[in-house]
């Protein structure tokens, strides 16, 4: 129990932390949004200048930087982002990234945990077969891998499948013209359109399950519990999963939790190169257009989520192995 | 981007030597010599570094001319064609190749340098200090970077080289402070750092004269990795152009291609010889730092089988004629430490 209050604390102070960094690096960066949109449009009277000011930065308030701290608190509890002022101008925020949302979740969630399960499980046979070709073709092999951009991989996909062979879609997430309704076909349409980002996040990021987990089961094949397991002449398979299995991916979970942001921040490229309309895509965009309320909601939304998983994988480490929990309290 | 946990996390498994019996990198150059991923990895980062030295020498011509016919395909005049404003492709890839490297290395050496001092100071020091400071070092861990450095980046209005180096150098650290962190930990009741101490000597020189140096493969495995995030985050940022465009390296090459649509147009060369030259430079440094990994970690060693020994099941009371068996496996004469593991290893899939 204190473990998880712990976990909870820290948790609550990362999550300060964030929004507390969120309102304080444009009040401390050079220039404004106001000064960003007045230098692309040369033409402004005073009045407009004026009025885009108001607009654009009284919406927490005139005051001292403490008082619109709290005023900047207020509104991130009641999800009052603003308006968008360029991307989309007049549109609120919040509206704007409850559509991003479930594309993001459905693409990086699925391959994220496709990626974890597969890499964990090729990562434990390869420690278990070692000397076989197995073990000595594949961690090499993903260790490069691993290295790769995500965003080149991305453009090498679609290169190969798209502008030669013609088989996949090379971006966005349905067809132009397509209606969006839970009919088979639409179905199918948006999973064509995944097929080509998922494979580019599941092939980057598999290569660092498969290495860490065969780390770690070749550090647990030599403890003796496997051992006397052997001797007792229990199947290979029942050792290899249930005795050594499961001790080895206990770290495998709390890396899980840490390269989450990793994944997430690889995703976002792979989500600008194939013009994926998630929220990713849509923070590239809003920088790219100097669009701050929608930058920084967005920010803000990966930073809490990324968070959270982090903060539930702890627990369910805590869950699965009691020896976490014993830690804490020595 | 910070690269994955424990990959690249290598334990340290032999005793401290002292210091006057170390010659720096003697086993490193022995494990790169004998070892097929450290000698790829080396000579990989070599090639570049010599692309990034000798850039006028090797480019055929200036990369920023924009002279010659656009959109040309490969020929002999231009190995690698040339982009839509005229440009010499391969030319840019080598002078390019200065940026990323300049990059890499100098974002790489201040992340590693922030690491060791917050690193070693919140273990040495222990306490309130160490607690704030391991709260910092968390905190910055479990927030995901890559957004940090894109809202950053935005706020900066096109960031020159030396702010993305400043910028990445200072939010890269957090990984490797925590791993020296925890392995000064466990080095804190040495006998030796005790040694030190009643000797009097002080805390300065016994942070820097006798604990440093047992952690030299973790810090250069930290520089490695960090190495490996730097140049992948710089070409993150400028593929999406917040870096400045108007420089030449892989990352706005990349940049100037994609707002070309150079897959599509036929100019496929310049989209994918950059993204391919940042996977090599990347692979290189992660090549080393595998190599480091199994320096470390005898463990880790790639295990070699002899051609023709039958799969006996393991006999618990022939373990002698196991060893014998396995002691000629080794080639490149590193120790047979590791060969209880690989005995193991063999019988696993006998048992």
């Amino acid at each position: 129990m204190r473990f998880a209050l712990r976990r909870l604390g820290f948790f609550v102070v990362t999550v300060w932390a964030a929004v507390s960094f969120n309102f304080l690096v444009p009040r401390l960066m050079p220039g404004s949004p106001v000064e960003a949109l007045i230098a692309s449009h040369p033409h402004l009277g005073p009045q407009a200048i004026k009025a885009l000011t108001v607009l654009l930065g009284s919406n927490l308030g005139h005051g001292s930087l403490v008082n619109q701290y709290f005023v900047y608190w207020e509104h991130v509890v009641t999800f009052n982002f603003g308006i968008s002022i360029t991307t989309s101008f007049g549109t609120p925020v919040r509206t704007m990234v409850f559509h991003a949302l479930p594309w993001t979740l459905g693409l990086v969630g699925i391959t994220t945990v496709v990626a974890f399960v597969a890499g964990t499980f090729i990562g434990l046979l390869s420690a278990w077969r070692r000397g076989t070709w197995l073990d000595s073709a594949l961690p090499p092999v993903f260790v490069i891998t691993y290295a790769f951009p995500f965003f080149w991989v991305g453009l090498l996909a679609i290169y190969l499948f798209a502008a030669r062979l013609g088989v996949l879609p090379n971006g966005g997430s349905y067809s132009l013209g397509a209606t969006p309704s839970f009919t088979l076909g639409y179905v199918g349409d948006v999973l064509q359109h995944a097929i080509l980002p998922g494979l580019t996040i599941l092939i980057t990021s598999i290569g660092g399950w498969i290495l860490t987990m065969r780390n770690n089961t070749i550090t647990v094949l030599a403890e003796d519990y496997v051992r006397m397991a052997r001797a007792k002449g229990l199947k290979p398979w029942r050792v290899m999963w249930h005795y050594a299995g499961k001790n080895a991916i206990l770290p495998n979970l709390t890396g899980f939790a840490m390269s989450f942001g990793f994944v997430v921040s690889g995703a976002i490229l792979v989500e600008y190169v194939f013009n994926y309309p998630g929220v990713g895509y849509m923070l590239l965009n809003a920088v790219d257009e100097h669009d701050y309320p929608l930058m920084q909601a967005l920010f803000l939304l990966i930073t809490v989520a990324v968070l959270a998983c982090v903060l539930i994988a702890d627990i369910a480490t805590a869950i699965i192995d009691p020896r976490t929990t014993a830690a804490e309290h020595a | 981007m910070n690269v994955g946990p424990a990959v690249l996390a290598p334990v340290l498994a032999e005793p401290p030597v002292a210091p006057s019996r170390r010659i720096p990198g003697r086993k490193f150059l022995h494990a790169l010599r004998h070892s097929k991923k450290a000698t790829a990895g080396a000579l990989l980062l070599l090639f570049f570094i010599v692309l990034a030295v000798f850039p006028g020498q090797i480019a055929p011509y200036n990369p920023s001319a924009m002279t010659f016919a656009p959109g040309l395909s490969p020929s002999a005049v231009h190995w690698l064609g040339t982009t839509s404003q005229g440009q010499d492709i391969l030319s840019q890839l080598i002078w390019g190749a200065r940026q990323t490297l300049i990059i890499a290395f100098a974002a790489g050496g201040i992340a590693t340098c922030l690491s060791v001092l917050i690193g070693v100071s919140a273990a040495y020091l222990g306490g309130i200090a160490d607690g704030i400071l391991s709260l910092l070092i968390d905190v910055l861990l479990v927030i995901p970077i890559f957004p940090l450095i894109i809202v950053i980046a935005a706020y900066l209005h096109n960031a020159g080289t030396m702010d993305m180096i400043i910028v990445l150098g200072a939010l890269g650290w957090s990984y490797g402070a925590r791993q020296l962190r925890s392995q000064v930990l466990s080095l804190r009741n040495r006998d030796f750092l005790e040694a030190a101490r009643v000797r009097g000597e002080r805390s300065g020189y016994v942070i820097v004269g006798e604990i440093l140096p047992t952690m030299t493969s973790l810090i250069v495995a930290t520089f490695l990795s960090t190495a490996v995030y730097a140049v992948l985050a710089a070409a993150g940022l400028q593929f999406i152009g917040l870096g400045n465009p108007n420089a030449i390296s892989w990352g706005t090459m990349l940049y100037w291609a994609q707002n070309n649509e150079a897959l599509m147009t036929g100019s496929a060369l310049w989209a994918i010889m950059p993204g391919l030259c940042v996977a090599l430079l990347g692979a290189a440094f992660a090549l080393l730092n595998y190599a480091f990994d199994e320096i470390s970690n005898p463990a880790l060693r790639p295990v070699k089988r002899l051609a023709r020994t039958p799969f006996v099941p393991m006999d618990l009371d022939a373990e002698s004629s196991n060893g014998a068996a396995s002691n000629g496996s080794r080639r490149d004469g590193s120790p047979i430490g590791g060969a209880l593991v690989g005995d193991r290893g063999t019988g696993a899939d006998g048992g």
